[in-house]
């Protein structure tokens, strides 16, 4: 087993790599809006849908679809926040948590009744094949999007960080009351934060697809583990998602070299139970987060 | 989909009222009353896929049945489908069957997944309603003493002891030249009821079994499993799981370059279906697999192939098992001259129904499940699924062991 | 004490369905509404009462179902004996969890989320291990007796349901009039102040879990008992978690008639979106999705907020 325990952990990084991607914008919209998207998933399938037809339909490589499934996805996420969410969720945790479920559904069934149940996968050049790093051979997809994570939440601190609107939605996330006080419009940051975490999805998609594929519930194998990483690095901590990806990403291939593949995944839950419990601010999050 | 009979679900409203008002307007010209056929399956959630299959075969069936003339016994009634969606959940079958047990359904053709299948069955059996199994391999299902409950296709086990003793004889003709087998299964009740047969087995027969590795629905990544299966080197890979993780366990083997004597699936997945060979022709190279199959020999089976293609939908086992299901339970209708469920349950239990494409020959019912059933043995080659066991269904010869790339 | 008659009014109209019909489908789809609500109760214990937003009550449900079913398959204990033992089991686990999640301070999303992970592990769990069936799940004989808790028609299994709700909204209503369910929403409006008070938080929340459980589990024991089969999908999956959420948010967090009105409409817009909406897949929940939607847009304290007071 030792000889495979380098290919295994390099493995784990890269398909960490990928959650990272996807817990990125569900970490935004977390550390925001205070929300648990429960839509997170469905909207996951719905931009894997768009990379997809955009292969399919008019040849578009996926990565180079990244800027057209960003742009996309941030204007689907806008205005699911500014139309739907916020208006029916009537700033209650229990009503947030119906309506991104409601979303979740009929998601999901509508691209049921539209593209059917079949699974899709995309055929590309690159599919299958194989760098090889140190001996172990790493998906070419996997390794562009590992690179593709570091990007995104480079992207997104600076975007946080360094930006008229990052200030903004800075200050909503800290204390919205406030916020409004010094003429903050709170209901446009609260969308472009949705936006923007939707944005994350729209490039996750890209990078996941070559490597995976697409059906109506292909979303909720990573809402869960999206969850987990959240939580690991700390709720609305960018650099804790990406590191929190990695990390659950190494243990789950760990975790199914020791423990086989279904128990594995046991290993995920008990260090997020265990973070919960003992540091619920998560590795990178602040105290009283 | 376009369905020659009126096969919109009229269940009509007990939405508020809670009664049933059943009116199911017959279109044409049909004197004789229409016989309903429940046609169940879960068309949304987890198993759409497969369930959209196996409604889209019975709906064929029940096309071809009443283009040909109707129940001839009964003055040429017409099957009439009432479609019903199991939701992929076992407690929305049962309630579906209550439904079709009020709209008066003289049968019911379902419900793939085996969990689905043994709510459905005991459902049904309340009101003696025949239920035609026409995937469900779970072994449980028929050996319940459920008088209803009827099963044409092979169980798990059938398939199991089947795949084994081919390839213990695909092997011998080979001069032994695999030794060791790794087995990679789905964690519910088919992948891991195949799976314990196999490990159980296997070893007497000469093989060692390396590993069994069970991943969960959906594995978001085999490459760990792949790895271990370089470590440890089997002679031959048995996988038995679903559609999605099959392929991306298929691609992610040719990925890492590991290419063992043989891949060997115990009903696989995407191991013979034309879907996955049509989308990755490459990786669905040479691979085995014993699984429900049509006798590739009979032009009826062709001509449906064909016809099911046309329409943009791939001729895969949901479609061709539940399509022959329903012509059982037609020929079960025919010859019992009734529309009546006892008479039906009766004619099943004694039926003999030998014109169909299945190569099942003439059906034998002992307590409900087909004792004629078999999986075939087929290997993708030459961009075909060609069937390499048994000699009278054969049209290929075994590719065994795989030559070194 | 116009609840309580309201509740015996309630009951009395259940109890006398079987002699108004005899349709299956009716009877059925009583039986699966009263199924929801008590799924809906019991999270409106520790959710509604209590305010901790649980995302894992399957691991409750799950319990009491793969306990009454291993008792019976491995043990041969007779399922009325099992029952009490199953029950007992969905609490201990409650205990568990409670007590960890409770004495480290979790709520809000945090007890939310770590509740789902502990479902997840159970799930896991009950996946790998022989004794409860792994992946093929557990089955009980067919054997119909009412000795057997297998009833030959449906009345049996809509009196074994009803008498589960029936000690849900006795509970409910003993909430809303006891002194232990004014330190549980004095507890869930503002812990601190309650702790002020000298109300022991961690020991009434825990209590309101191990309630919330017991209901939980006692469902789990009637779905095994109605459907013959569980697997570690049926059992701990997230589903169960979900409905037993939904009904009650619906019906109106914190009201005694709540998760009845929650279910109840819930599974006639299922039903009225199937019936329909024809057989295209798909469209039915498209259409059962944005009702729910609308109905939270529109109906912002719960369908039991609609007839004036929370009743």
């Amino acid at each position: 087993m030792l000889s495979i325990l380098f290919p295994s952990l390099l493995n784990g990084v890269a398909t960490g790599a990928i959650y990272a991607l996807i817990a990125l914008g569900l970490t935004l919209i977390y550390g925001v809006l205070h929300i648990v998207n429960f839509a997170h998933g469905a909207a996951l399938m719905v931009a894997l849908y768009g990379v997809y037809f955009l292969f399919t339909a008019w040849h578009v490589d996926p990565y180079l679809a990244l800027p057209i499934m960003i742009v996309a996805m941030f204007c689907f996420g806008y205005g699911l926040q500014r139309f739907v969410i916020g208006r029916a969720s009537h700033g209650k945790d229990e009503y947030i948590l119906l309506v991104t479920l409601g979303i979740a559904i009929i998601l999901e069934n509508l691209a049921l009744a539209l593209f059917r149940s079949d699974t899709h996968s995309i055929d590309t050049a690159y599919t299958l094949a194989t760098v090889d790093v140190f001996g172990a051979l790493i998906a070419l997809p996997k390794l562009i999007a590992f690179f593709g994570a570091l990007a995104v939440s480079s992207a997104l601190l600076l975007l946080i960080g360094r930006t008229q609107l990052g200030r903004a939605i800075r200050a909503v996330a800290r204390e919205k009351q406030g916020a409004r006080v010094v003429g903050i419009d709170v209901e446009h940051i609260y969308a472009m934060s949705f936006g923007i975490g939707m944005a994350c999805l729209g490039a996750a998609a890209c990078f996941l697809l070559p490597a995976y594929y697409v059906n109506p519930l292909v979303g909720n194998g990573f809402v869960l583990i999206a969850f987990t990483i959240v939580v690991l690095g700390g709720m609305g901590s960018f650099a804790g998602a990406l590191i929190g990806g990695l990390i659950v990403g190494v243990v789950e291939s760990l975790g199914g070299l020791w423990l086989g593949e279904s128990l594995g995944q046991i290993g995920i839950f008990v260090i997020f139970i265990a973070v919960l419990l003992f540091r619920p601010q998560g590795l990178f999050g602040q105290k009283g987060a | 989909m376009k369905s020659q009979v009126p096969s919109r679900r009229q269940f009509v409203a007990q939405t508020a009222a809670l009664t049933m008002a059943a009116g199911f307007p017959l279109i044409g010209r049909a004197q004789v009353k229409a016989i309903k056929i429940g046609v169940l399956h879960p068309v949304t959630g987890a198993l759409a896929f497969s369930g959209s299959q196996c409604r889209i075969g019975a709906q064929l069936a029940i096309d071809d049945i009443n283009a040909a003339g109707g129940i001839k016994s009964l003055g040429g009634a017409k099957l009439e489908a009432l479609l019903g969606d199991a939701q992929s959940k076992p407690e929305v079958g049962a309630a579906e069957v209550e439904k079709m047990n009020e709209a008066g359904v003289s049968a019911i053709v379902g419900a793939y997944a085996s969990a689905i299948c043994l709510a459905t069955t005991q459902a049904a059996a309340k009101y003696n309603i025949p239920h035609v199994v026409d995937v469900g391999v779970a072994d449980s299902i028929v050996e319940r003493g459920l008088k209803n409950t009827f099963r044409f296709g092979p169980g798990y086990t059938t398939a199991a002891h089947v795949a084994m003793n081919n390839l213990h004889i695909l092997n011998k003709l080979a001069g032994n030249v695999a030794k060791s087998v790794m087995i990679i299964h789905e964690e519910s009740l088919f992948g891991t009821g195949t799976a314990q047969l196999l490990a159980r087995d296997l070893p007497a027969l000469g093989f060692e079994v390396k590993e069994v590795v069970k991943h969960a629905n959906p594995t978001r990544d085999f490459n760990n499993i792949v790895l271990r299966m370089k470590a440890v080197n089997p002679d031959i890979v048995i996988p038995a799981n679903y559609y999605n993780e099959y392929a991306l366990l298929v691609r992610t083997m040719q990925q890492q370059k590991f290419r063992p004597k043989a891949i060997y699936s115990v009903l696989g997945g995407a191991a013979s279906s034309f879907k996955f060979l049509n989308e990755f022709p490459d990786a669905a190279k040479d691979i085995i697999d014993c699984n429900h199959w049509f006798n590739p020999k009979d032009k009826r089976a062709l001509a449906l192939r064909k016809r099911v293609e046309a329409m943009k939908v791939f001729f895969t086992y949901e479609v061709f098992c539940t399509y022959t299901a329903t012509m059982l339970l037609a020929d079960a209708i025919e010859r019992a001259r009734s529309a009546r469920r006892e008479d039906i349950v009766a004619a099943l239990a004694a039926s003999s129904f030998a014109n169909h494409f299945m190569p099942y020959g003439a059906t034998r019912f002992v307590n409900g499940q087909n004792q004629g059933a078999q999986p075939l043995m087929t290997q993708v080659q030459g961009g075909d699924i060609k069937v390499i066991f048994p000699k009278e269904y054969k049209e290929a010869e075994p590719v065994f062991p795989l030559p070194r790339a | 004490m116009r609840e309580l008659a309201l509740i015996v009014a309630v009951l009395a109209a259940f109890l006398c369905a079987p002699w108004l019909t005899d349709s299956g489908v009716v009877l059925n789809f009583l039986i699966m509404v009263l199924f929801a609500t008590l799924l809906g109760q019991a999270w409106n214990i520790l959710g509604g009462y209590g305010g901790q937003f649980s995302f894992g009550h399957a691991a409750f449900f799950g319990t009491g179902a793969y306990a009454m079913a291993v008792l019976q398959t491995v043990f041969a204990v007779n399922p009325w004996l099992a029952l009490p033992l199953a029950i007992l089991c969905g609490v201990l686990v409650a205990l568990v969890i409670g007590v960890l999640s409770f004495r480290y301070g979790l709520r809000g999303s945090y007890f939310a989320l770590v509740t789902l992970a502990f479902a997840e592990v159970l799930r896991i769990l009950a996946n790998t291990f022989d004794f409860t069936g792994a992946g093929v799940g557990l089955q009980l004989p067919l054997r119909e007796a009412a000795g057997n808790m297998q009833f030959a028609d449906k009345t049996g299994y809509l009196y074994l349901v009803l008498s589960f709700v029936a000690f849900g909204l006795m509970l409910s209503w003993w909430l809303r009039h006891s002194r232990y369910g004014a330190w549980l929403s004095a507890v869930r409006d503002n812990e601190a102040s309650a702790l002020a008070l000298g109300i022991d938080a961690l020991r009434v929340k825990l209590a309101a879990i191990m309630l919330s459980a017991a209901l939980m589990a006692a469902a789990g024991a009637f779905y095994l008992q109605y459907f013959h089969y569980i697997d570690p999908h049926i059992a701990y999956g997230p589903a169960i978690s979900i409905e037993a959420l939904v009904g009650a948010i619906v019906g109106g967090l914190g009201s005694v008639f709540g998760p009845l009105l929650g279910a109840l409409v819930l599974h006639l817009l299922g039903e009225a979106t199937r019936n329909l909406m024809g057989d295209l897949p798909g469209i039915s929940l498209v259409v059962y999705g944005v009702v729910l939607v609308l109905i939270v847009m529109f109906i912002p304290r719960g369908l039991s907020g609609l007839f004036g007071r929370r009743a």
